[in-house]
């Protein structure tokens, strides 16, 4: 598509005059200081790319311009405004325990992306390899990652996917989103909003109206994908908003294993991440999708950081099916999500691992839900809280047993950290029994990394730190264990970079 | 190799030790005796360097250098060691990886080369051998669910490992069975050395049958009343506290 033609009202804009006001001292002046801050946050840079934005707001005329840009069909488009209408009739919630500013819906802009557009990945702009190559994802044929193929979102399109044609000769789809809706109308007219209904929630309604890209996958009757399969996404651009949308489709006795990483530049505004995430199990298959999570966090003294409000959901619709959900989110300023699992198909099984971290002012209120409908239904939840800092930390959890889900079980884990005397962590567990049958456990500690502690790994020889890392580390270890093993390693190291000077 | 010199501790406030003087020369073993709230654990506590402890006079000084100024780990790197009395339980934090992080952390401290899980394991598996030790106190977290035995003969295998220059005991023996208390020894004995020196905190002269200490202190009311070799322990045994409170008064007289 040519900018200039097609966009009258398309602002062209070079992403780093953001950079140049963030760049300006600060009344703390103290340079040691704002280095470690730098540090601690490595994701933290601005690609310097050129990239064209529809300009703030939010209107029937821009969730239009969205479709249009994205050479979506007719039906799309439809489905969109459908969902627009309906978000304008809701009402953002307000029963998380969190504190959010107004958000202002129309200081955002709902679609940014390179202005170069590459026909392939051979073409992609060298500056996005980069940007990739340094996130620890490199993209290129040389060098990308063994044994995983990576969709890369760059703002709100798909810079380049690896692997296709691999996956594909075994029937496998794994493609950004807006390539799907193109390629495969097909299955995302009949998959796209059966999970997470575009009216669902707030931010599902403003996500099914202005979704940008995501990833999409097919796992066809029979297939185990032969590959991990993961989608980067970064935001970039200022005073935009991404809405990440992806569907995950595992057919009869399909199995695949997903997994999301996402960072994104430190800016002094907020950005908002709204994401609706959609898993299909049918009948024996299996999906496993991990999240590592690491959104700018804002500062020390909560300035900036990403909005992470996301309607995450799989649906075992099939018997003997199984959805687990792994997260471990460090970053984000406010993390609102709760990766659930309805468990339609009889025998099948739901799972959710979870670390969340908050440390300065950061706050997540975080947890799942299992929503038991079949016979023999079983869901397993564990959940790990961090709290440092002024950090405060909410498990919600809902287990819900319908009348006829005999023989369901649940076991719920929840347990809570705390470093430091100002952070909070807070549990709210919703236990719905409709079967007289059903077996619901739950289980919550909490315990703070204590003086002894501390003292015991010390006199020992370990610095305070690496102390505090390792018994973090220990009270994560359950969750670890359910990441492939180079997320495990990548997720432990987070947590050490996102707990530095929690111990003062 | 350890000079205390007049050392006043106060803790949330009290003063607790009051003027104790001690000289530890390479190679002995001290034992350090007294009734309950003497401030024999305090002792230990200052010199490894726990939060909390405020001094407010005195000195300890460790090879010539301040003890006091370093931070717990550098004491550490500096050969310092003291077994709790209270080990404390790490959950989820696999033994042996402890246990190499920590060696580790010394050696680089101490400019030395770092070893690697193998080399470490092999060292491991010998000091096991020398203290009876099974294999499955590896596998398991750090002092996560073990017996009051078990957390005491970790902590002696962690001395073992570590090889301190200087090892503070406090109050190891109590709460062991008999067996558990000559192994503990054992362990001890195996590790006596020119180079080497022990501070062993106990409140009953049973575990000094199987470790004999070269000199014996009584601490009570925050200072060393009473100094001599290991027949002073016996002495207590036979005539209690409250015989060295009366000397004390005695002397006074």
């Amino acid at each position: 598509m040519n900018p200039h033609k097609a966009s009258p009202q398309m602002a062209t804009q070079p992403a780093d005059l953001a950079f140049a006001a963030r760049a300006q001292p600060e009344s703390r002046g103290n340079a040691a200081v704002e280095a470690a801050l730098n540090r601690r946050y490595d994701a933290g840079f601005i690609t310097d790319i050129e990239s064209e934005s529809l300009p703030p707001g939010l209107s029937e005329d821009i969730v239009c311009a969205i479709s249009e840009r994205k050479g979506e069909p007719e039906w799309m488009t439809q489905w969109r405004l459908k969902a627009y209408r309906h978000w304008l009739t809701m009402k953002s919630p307000q029963w998380a325990k969190l504190r959010i500013a107004p958000i202002d819906f129309q200081a955002i802009s709902y679609f940014s992306r390179p202005k170069k557009q590459p026909k392939s990945l051979a073409e992609v702009d060298p500056k996005l390899l980069e940007t990739y190559d340094k996130l620890g994802v490199p993209l290129h044929e040389r060098a990308k990652l063994a044994g995983v193929a990576v969709d890369a979102v760059f703002d709100s399109v798909s810079v380049g996917t690896t692997f296709q044609k691999e996956l594909a000769a075994v029937g496998v789809i794994f493609s950004s989103m807006s390539e799907a809706i193109r390629t495969h109308p097909e299955l995302v007219q009949k998959y796209l909003g059966s999970v997470v209904p575009q009216g669902d929630n707030y931010f599902a309604a403003l996500n099914s109206a202005v979704f940008s890209d995501g990833s999409f996958v097919f796992i066809p009757k029979g297939v185990r994908c032969p590959m991990e399969l993961s989608t980067y996404f970064r935001i970039n651009a200022g005073h935009t908003g991404q809405f990440e949308r992806t569907l995950i489709i595992a057919e009869e006795g399909a199995s695949v294993s997903y997994l999301e990483g996402c960072t994104a530049p430190m800016r002094d505004e907020n950005q908002l991440h709204a994401a609706v995430v959609e898993l299909v199990a049918l009948d024996d298959a299996s999906i496993k999708y991990s999240t590592v999570q690491n959104w700018y966090p804002g500062d020390e003294n909560g300035v900036g950081g990403i909005y992470n409000f996301v309607t995450k959901r799989g649906d075992c619709r099939g018997p003997r099916s199984r959805i687990v959900w792994t997260q471990v989110e460090t970053g984000s300023a406010i993390t609102w999500k709760y990766p659930s699992v309805v468990l339609r198909g009889d025998d099948s099984v739901g799972e959710f691992h979870s670390v969340a971290l908050t440390h300065h002012r950061q706050q997540a209120d975080t947890g799942t839900k299992m929503i038991h409908l079949g016979r023999n239904t079983k869901s397993k939840i564990v959940s790990k809280g961090i709290s440092a800092g002024r950090g405060q930390n909410t498990y919600r959890g809902l287990v819900k047993v319908e009348k006829g889900a005999s023989g369901a079980r649940n076991h719920t884990q929840c347990d809570s950290l705390l470093i430091g005397k100002q952070c909070g962590a807070h549990t709210f567990p919703y236990i719905e029994v409709k079967n007289p049958g059903a077996i619901v456990e739950h289980e919550a500690t909490t315990s703070k990394i204590s003086d002894d502690q501390l003292f015991y790994c010390r006199s020992r020889g370990i610095g305070a730190e690496d102390a505090v890392s390792m018994i973090v580390d220990g009270f994560c270890k359950q969750v670890f264990r359910e990441l492939p093993m180079e997320f495990a390693v990548e997720a432990k190291k987070l947590l050490e970079v996102s707990l530095e000077g929690a111990i003062g | 190799m350890l000079k205390i010199e007049n050392l006043h501790v106060r803790v949330a406030g009290k003063e607790i030790l009051k003027g104790l003087s001690l000289d530890v020369q390479a190679g002995q073993v001290h034992a350090i005796m007294g009734p309950n709230g003497a401030g024999k654990s305090t002792l230990g506590n200052v010199l490894a360097g726990r939060e909390g402890y405020e001094v407010t006079a005195g000195s300890v000084s460790y090879d010539g250098q301040d003890l006091l100024a370093l931070e717990p780990e550098q004491r550490a790197a500096a050969g310092v060691f003291l077994a709790f009395q209270y080990p404390v339980e790490i959950p989820g934090v696999n033994n042996t990886y402890f246990l190499r992080t920590a060696f580790n952390a010394q050696r680089k401290a101490r400019g030395e080369p770092e070893l690697d899980s193998m080399q470490f394991l092999k060292r491991v598996r010998e000091k096991l051998a020398v203290l009876h030790l099974k294999d499955e106190l590896l596998h398991r977290a750090v002092n996560e669910g073990f017996s009051g035995g078990e957390k005491k003969r970790n902590e002696i295998f962690q001395l073992a490992l570590l090889e301190p220059r200087l090892a503070i005991l406090d109050e190891t023996d109590s709460g062991l069975d008999i067996d558990a208390l000559k192994m503990v020894a054992d362990g001890v004995n195996a590790m006596r050395d020119p180079a080497r020196a022990f501070i062993v905190v106990t409140h009953y002269q049973r575990l000094l049958d199987y470790i004999v200490p070269d000199v014996v202190h009584v601490l009570a009311d925050g200072r060393i009343v009473e100094s001599g070799d290991a027949s002073l322990a016996h002495k207590l045994e036979e005539h209690g506290y409250a015989w060295v409170a009366q000397r004390r008064v005695a002397g006074a007289a």
